[in-house]
């Protein structure tokens, strides 16, 4: 019988090579180990994650599960010492005695955690306070003497085995958290001209509107790129084009942090209809009109008005402005509409999509209506961003299927800049120049 | 109630089904009255309160939106959609308004992929008739599956 030869390859190194940062390989969204490294290098040290808003755990005792990669945390609110403020703690949701995610609801109150496997309790701060059997238990023998079985050793201490306590970041009424304790501030994380677009929003107190959740076939980057691609909205989104929500011939501002991690688009939203930026445009529909336009009802806030950072002495009314904020967070302020969007990835070709809609504490009935009206634009079956999850997860299925395929994000040439337009990617490359840094790739 | 009542009941479902299941959902609209509340709503919103819904129209006019998006301004995987409902439960009948419930799961088919459940949940109807046909007032479709398998694009 004819032997076959087995033939050993070795397995393929991945490098970027000599290519430009605009042309990413496909393996940055499906190779495995690489993803291992992202979740060690982006998700768990060094960059502060989204965990939740304040408002979402309004009395001591409320917590709310949630992720920071891929690992199970708890952000609790726990009642502050006389005269102080009320703390807030994010913790591992892993019991320190045999790792079991204890915490299962997404959101309740408690007094205490307690691991049901063997009663390990925690404080809401995370400390421990006490497990049953700790000094063992009381055996009365034949004669009358007591022993006792089992137990901690003497030299076992509490204070060694807490929950696992991340750093927490405040900041109008929105909580960041990390697992490295060495990280920066959260205002040097954001630099000053993205913070102040967050400032911007985040500036008095938050009402939560609900929460929608999907799950999308796609690399997590991948959603991150799609909202630092602002060319991409007035060609896929027939709704942004036709009704001058967003397209190219706005007034925008592409505005990044001096590592180009974090960015902001932007835009100023015009009356829409046909001309120059619709030439050519076959997701444009001239004669479009809605039935009911109940859901472009937009009224102007007076907080979008405010200092323009890269324009001293001048001030600057955006309609719009999406914020990307490394690695874990999109913040949309598109109209009346805001939201927090959370991804949570799941794997390398997966990553969970968590939309908190909110508005203002002091918010008309009607400004709360108008604010749910204008949803119907955004999450899983939203006019303006279901057609991203869909387009998305193409771009994943073509790069498994090729990993060494290419992208070619060449839109406003191949540097990295912030821009006065939005016909760029410039923020996708600025985002690659970032993460190639970080990953040694 | 008569059987005839719950045969009309019965009878307007399973045509919702029927539309939103075939090629053509451009009568979906048209089992709505003028002035309407439709719902897409999860449980998680639904049980904490929350007034968030992934789709919340209001009038038939919007359903008429919501379908021309269907068609031509939503960029999508094709897929088929199949409803698979359970009878109605009739909770309340006062003067013309029947009130029920029911129980259903939808599966999507994409071209190249194997059935999924995209959704899966309860109806909370209130029925009218306008003309002498019944027709939705309200339909709340309240979704146990939170997360969701991507998107939603035709209506549920």
């Amino acid at each position: 019988m004819r032997s076959i030869p087995i033939v050993s390859q070795p397995a393929a190194q991945h490098t970027w090579g000599n290519a430009p940062t605009s042309r990413a390989p496909g393996w940055v969204y499906t190779d495995e180990a690489l993803y291992q490294r992202e979740m060690e290098r982006l998700f768990y040290q060094g960059h502060w994650c989204y965990v939740g808003l304040e408002c979402e755990i309004p009395k001591a005792g409320d917590y709310k599960r949630t992720q920071i990669g891929e690992r199970s945390v708890v952000m609790v609110r726990e009642r502050g010492k006389a005269g102080q403020p009320d703390a807030i703690h994010v913790l591992e949701n892993r019991c320190a005695h045999r790792g079991v995610a204890f915490v299962r609801e997404r959101s309740g109150s408690a007094r205490s955690f307690v691991c049901p496997y063997h009663q390990w309790t925690y404080k809401l701060n995370g400390d421990l306070v006490g497990l049953t059997f700790k000094n063992g238990v009381e055996r009365v023998n034949a004669d009358g003497s007591k022993t006792q079985q089992g137990g901690m050793d003497e030299d076992f201490a509490l204070c060694d085995h807490g929950l696992n306590k991340l750093k927490v970041a405040r900041r109008g009424g929105v909580i960041f958290a990390s697992f490295d304790p060495a990280v920066e501030s959260f205002e040097d994380y954001l630099g000053p001209d993205v913070l102040h677009y967050f400032d911007r929003i985040f500036h008095k107190p938050l009402k939560v509107l609900g929460i929608n959740r999907q799950r999308i076939p796609a690399n997590w980057k991948l959603m991150q790129e799609n909202i630092k691609d602002p060319y991409h909205p007035g060609l896929l989104h027939t709704w942004f084009v036709t009704f001058g929500l967003w397209r190219a011939d706005q007034k925008s501002q592409m505005v990044m942090d001096a590592q180009r991690r974090h960015a902001v688009m932007v835009s100023r939203r015009n009356d829409g209809g046909a001309g120059a930026v619709t030439v050519g445009v076959t997701s444009f529909k001239e004669n479009m009109a809605l039935g009911d336009d109940r859901l472009l009802d937009v009224v102007p806030e007076p907080w979008w008005t405010v200092d323009d950072p890269l324009r001293p002495g001048q001030r600057i009314t955006p309609t719009v402005t999406m914020m990307t904020l490394f690695p874990s967070l999109i913040i949309q302020q598109q109209v009346n509409s805001l939201t927090t969007r959370h991804i949570q990835p799941v794997k390398p070709g997966v990553f969970d999509f968590v939309w908190t809609h909110f508005g203002f504490e002091d918010d008309t009935p009607e400004m709360t209506r108008r604010r749910l009206r204008q949803a119907n634009l955004f999450g899983p079956a939203g006019y303006v961003s279901a057609d991203d999850g869909e387009v998305i997860a193409f771009v994943q299925q073509a790069y498994a299927a090729n990993q060494n395929a290419r992208t070619v994000s060449e839109m406003d040439g191949t540097d990295v800049k912030n821009t006065d337009h939005n016909v760029t990617e410039t923020l996708i490359r600025g985002m690659y120049a970032y993460w190639r840094g970080q990953m040694g790739v | 109630m008569d059987f005839n009542l719950y045969h009309h009941v019965q009878t307007l479902h399973q045509r919702y089904a029927q539309i939103l299941d075939s090629n053509d959902i451009s009568g979906w609209p048209d089992l709505f009255t003028e002035e309407c509340t439709y719902q897409l709503q999860s449980r998680e919103n639904f049980d904490a309160g929350h007034p968030l819904c992934i789709l919340h129209l209001e009038s038939q006019a919007m359903l008429r939106d919501r379908v021309y998006g269907v068609v031509h301004t939503i960029f999508h995987d094709p897929y088929s959609q199949r409803h698979i409902c359970s009878a109605p439960l009739i909770t309340h009948v006062d003067n013309g308004l029947i009130e029920c419930e029911s129980s259903y799961v939808v599966v999507r088919t994409p071209r190249d992929a194997l059935p999924q459940v995209v959704s899966v949940g309860r109806y909370l109807d209130k029925l009218v008739t306008i003309d002498g046909t019944w027709k939705f007032k309200q339909r709340i479709a309240v979704f146990d599956n939170d997360l969701l398998p991507n998107s939603v694009i035709k209506p549920i």
